[in-house]
């Protein structure tokens, strides 16, 4: 875990760094992070919380505890990972243990949108694939130079495309993920659909 | 693409622009928030140096971390108290409406809403919850947010967001006696799977969900995040109109026959085009329980734990998980499985009807001398009213714990949790792992009535053998 957490600013076109392998299938934000972090009124410590309880039950050989993953920056997991609550506080856990981007067999809706308000890019892969990776990764180190312009993964052994919505691409490429400017920018909109929206008018009190 | 849907036609009336990334400005008609997911977003519109853009459309109640035993103030819990002094304090500096304890209308968010009539068809709701989708049951189109994009709500009262497709669930036939809302929608996510939703909406439709009260609809959409779906809803109709007419907030006087006249014109039209179709059989359906780690791994109550061979490959690895964490053995029945916590209550099933239903199971009977059980109302104004209603005192003399409203034990943020490996019978929404408060606890989510009787049985039951 980094020590100082800086988040992510602007345009996000590049992330290299080491991978983290973590198997399983619908794993849940309540295992990303207990319920019991998120009593606080910041994400400073979530950090070093992160898969409390699965670690505590592994005794440390959790991925997240074996000392060859330390400082890593890319997760990947497989199917419908972070599934289950909104909680932001999973990936804001995620991130300041220091995962700047996940790749994986699919993703949970909640969790993929509240990673790209935060700044970390998710990328989708065919299962197989990704099963190769997380072999591949389980038996030595992976060190990975993500090319988020062309969907693209490089490492010493491995070349690979990675597969991301064209949607979102663009927001990270053109640092748009961060969207309150974004929306701020069309307040006179707003007011407009304000007025005009029918159940507005039937309402004296709210 | 879906054309002509309610979907459509609630996401086109609230899009504001298109945005350069692709994805839609939506504007939030009604913004819900309480003490958990919004302290950090406060904090960012103070960093962004924001306000509210409108705080008459954001209410405020308190929910997840409150004590159901004792709620005086200050809490025992240093961290619970400063949450919720958190959320005093953001309220009033932005003006924000705010139901706190001991107001009459405290409760757990997606109970507390509809009940106040602040949920109306044809909005668009948000709040920072998963379980939003609840609000859908009243023909709105509801989904949970992160906390940036609470903070987004709160400084311009919209969020950019890719359109959903839309998948309709038709249910045809209808619900035998002993089945209810809970087992059809426990019934559907097995069927369709925990991420089948990803990226759709589901409408919820057909003679089985036209027949539902409003408050079993509340308990299906409710769901529809746990198939993966964060957005679910149900066409409005007569019974809709009449839940919402003189609740607080309705629509009043000429108002009303306005909103009526606006609300009966929105619905999927006959001819309007989905993604997707899915037909279920309600009358096929047996009450249902989960046993194992996902709300999708249910069985009905005269079925067995399913066997590695009969699950689908994609299945396969967390059914593994689902045996060694649960401690069951695959081919064992689920019926007769002993449990140690009965626990009624949570957004999903906290409503008075859910408390009627078990109360009725419950009445002269007693709960297992094993069995620690407890009810927790979905907010302060159904605990009146069962109260009203003689319900506390069934419960009561039952063996039941009475308890103050709020989230309780469905997600274990207050002092109410499981211990070791206990096993829950819970009317909630998850049975995660750890979900209940103990690393090592077990869920088996199932509807009211189902955990009344495994609380008289001190065992998975079939509740049809109490009732009548």
């Amino acid at each position: 875990m980094k020590a100082e957490f800086t988040p992510p600013i602007g345009k996000i076109s590049q992330i290299t760094g080491k991978c983290i392998s973590l198997i399983g299938n619908d794993i849940d934000t309540d295992r990303i992070i207990p319920a019991r972090f998120l009593k606080c009124v910041n994400f400073d410590s979530l950090g070093k919380s992160v898969f409390e309880d699965d670690r505590k039950t592994l005794k440390g050989s959790h991925t997240f505890d074996l000392k060859e993953n330390q400082n890593s920056s890319i997760l990947i997991v497989n199917s419908n990972f972070g599934c289950g609550s909104s909680r932001e506080h999973a990936p804001q856990a995620l991130i300041r243990w220091g995962i700047r981007a996940i790749i994986g067999e699919s993703f949970a809706e909640i969790f993929y949108s509240n990673c790209i308000a935060i700044g970390i890019p998710c990328f989708t892969l065919p299962k197989k694939l990704i099963q190769n990776i997380q072999k591949y990764n389980i038996s030595k180190s992976l060190f990975l130079e993500i090319d988020l312009k062309n969907s693209s993964a490089k490492s010493k052994d491995l070349n690979f495309n990675l597969e991301i919505k064209e949607s979102t691409k663009k927001m990270f490429l053109s640092g748009e993920w961060d969207a309150t400017a974004t929306l701020l920018e069309n307040s006179s909109l707003v007011e407009r659909k304000f007025k005009e929206l029918p159940y507005i008018k039937f309402s004296d009190e709210i | 693409m879906s054309q002509d849907t309610l979907f459509d036609k609630v996401w086109d009336l609230h899009k504001v622009s298109s945005l350069p990334g692709g994805s839609d400005q939506i504007f939030i008609g009604l913004h819900l928030i309480h003490e958990v997911t919004s302290p950090q977003a406060f904090g960012a519109l103070k960093d962004k140096n924001l306000k509210v853009k409108f705080p008459d459309r954001t209410v405020a109640t308190v929910d997840h971390i409150v004590p159901t035993d004792n709620q005086s103030r200050p809490f025992k819990d240093n961290l619970a108290e400063q949450m919720i002094e958190t959320l005093e304090n953001n309220c009033l500096e932005h003006k924000i409406r705010f139901f706190n304890i001991g107001s009459g209308n405290q409760g757990i968010v997606h109970v507390v809403a509809p009940e106040l009539g602040l949920t109306q068809p044809g909005m668009t709701i948000a709040c920072g919850d998963s379980h939003t989708s609840t609000h859908g049951a009243f023909g709105s189109i509801a989904f949970g947010i992160g906390t940036s994009q609470v903070r987004d709500v709160l400084a311009t009262q919209t969020i950019a967001m890719n359109k959903l497709k839309v998948r309709q669930i038709w249910c045809e036939n209808q619900l035998s006696n002993g089945v209810y809302a809970k087992d059809l929608v426990l019934h559907i996510i097995n069927k369709l799977g925990v991420k089948a939703g990803v990226g759709f909406a589901y409408e919820f439709a057909g003679p089985a969900i036209n027949a539902l009260s409003m408050e079993e609809r509340m308990t299906i959409c409710n769901m529809s995040i746990e198939g993966g779906a964060r957005c679910g809803y149900i066409n409005p109709d007569e019974k809709t109109f009449r839940y919402i007419k003189n609740k607080l907030y309705a629509p009043k006087n000429v108002h009303w026959e306005k909103a009526l006249t606006w609300w009966k014109s929105l619905k999927s039209d006959e001819d309007s085009i989905y993604d997707d179709v899915i037909k279920i059989d309600a009358s096929k359906i047996e009450p249902t329980v989960t046993w194992g780690i996902t709300p999708g791994q249910s069985i009905g109550i005269n079925q067995q734990i399913p066997l590695l061979d009969e699950l689908s490959p994609n299945d396969k690895l967390v059914a593994e998980e689902a045996y060694e964490y649960m401690s069951f053995n695959p081919g064992q029945s689920i019926k007769d499985i002993p449990v140690e916590v009965c626990f009624i209550g949570s957004c999903t099933n906290g409503r008075i009807s859910d408390l009627r239903i078990a109360a009725k199971v419950l009445k002269d009977k007693k709960v297992s001398k094993n069995v620690k059980a407890f009810v927790v109302p979905g907010s302060e104004k159904v605990a009146n009213e069962a109260k009203q209603e003689g319900l506390d005192q069934i419960f009561k003399d039952s063996g039941f714990q009475w308890r103050e409203p709020g989230c309780s034990m469905c997600l274990a943020m207050n002092s109410d949790k499981l211990i070791g490996n206990q096993v829950s019978a819970s009317s909630s929404n998850r049975n995660f792992k750890g979900r209940q408060g103990s690393p090592s606890g077990r869920t088996l989510l199932m509807s009211p009535a189902m955990v009344a009787a495994a609380a008289i049985n001190g065992k998975v039951s079939d509740v049809r053998e109490f009732i009548s």
